[in-house]
């Protein structure tokens, strides 16, 4: 891992992966979404609105997988004071925030036909939406410290661990408190769904992660060339003074 | 009640969410190396 540490050595890797992974999600999220509007089922119980899920679910699971990125990052950057992991978390929180947005929409959208209300204070809503307050006041905290320029992010890494208390409770929240939301239908070990439903919704999961894997490279590219950018300039105006 | 309007709201979002994510960090990410490639010239 530390090999790729190198920010020159990460842009030469990144420069192949970047259109790989985000052509390749497209593509394979386009097959997922395809099957699971005109090839999949309807439920029994939920009818044709379960196609839903197939959006919805995999937006939640990079949801919070996302924030463990930040936080992981994060730590490394607190830690070890790596750049490129800095850099990582910066890139990560506004795709994670998107992904939280886009879960929190289509659940809420989920929600008026199955339960009859597109929302209630439910523990799994409300974790949700706590994670999606969390990913702003990350970005914002992370955007303060830039347009400051002093310690390199400290805060926001801190306020990002912090924040991992809210994972599990998002994980458990329907076995804690058994409100509104489902309990879990797949799990490690066993799946509760249909293979028929099973294949679109692993398909747009796919697709969902590469296409926020290749958003994340673009994002850090861009930001390693800012700063490249930014320290040329500087280098230049110190060389004229 | 017709689900289908809430279905495709939700994927209309989601697609428009993704493909406009992909986009804007494309140009965000080509604005920035074109950037740093004029001010190395």
């Amino acid at each position: 891992m530390h090999r790729f540490a190198n920010p020159a050595r990460f842009l030469r890797f990144a420069r192949v992966l970047t259109p790989l992974l985000t052509v390749a999600g497209l593509l394979t999220t386009a097959i997922g979404l395809w099957i699971g509007l005109f090839a999949s089922p309807p439920d029994y119980q939920q009818g044709d609105s379960v196609r839903i899920m197939y959006v919805h679910v995999p937006a939640a699971w990079l949801a919070s997988g996302g924030y463990l990125g930040v936080a992981i990052a994060s730590a490394v950057a607190l830690v070890w004071r790596h750049p490129l992991a800095a850099v990582a978390a910066r890139a990560i929180a506004p795709v994670g925030a998107l992904f939280t947005a886009i879960c929190l929409v289509t659940g809420s959208l989920w929600g008026r036909p199955t339960w009859g209300t597109y929302w209630v204070w439910d523990a799994r809503l409300t974790s949700m939406l706590v994670l999606l307050f969390l990913y702003l006041g990350y970005l914002a905290l992370a955007n303060a410290e830039d347009e400051r320029g002093g310690e390199a992010g400290r805060g926001s890494a801190i306020l990002a661990l912090v924040g991992v208390v809210n994972l599990p409770i998002i994980k458990f929240s329907v076995e804690w408190w058994h409100t509104l939301h489902q309990g879990p239908s797949i799990t490690l070990t066993k799946s509760a769904i249909a293979p028929s439903m099973l294949l679109p919704l692993m398909i747009s999961l796919a697709g969902f992660t590469l296409v926020f894997g290749g958003v994340v490279l673009m994002r850090m590219r861009a930001a390693l060339a800012r700063t490249r950018a930014t320290a040329r300039s500087l280098r230049l105006a110190e060389a004229y003074a | 009640m017709t689900h289908a309007a809430f279905i495709y709201g939700s994927y209309a979002l989601t697609v428009a969410g993704l493909v406009g994510t992909v986009a804007w960090s494309f140009a965000a990410m080509r604005r920035a190396e074109a950037s740093t490639r004029d001010r190395r010239r």
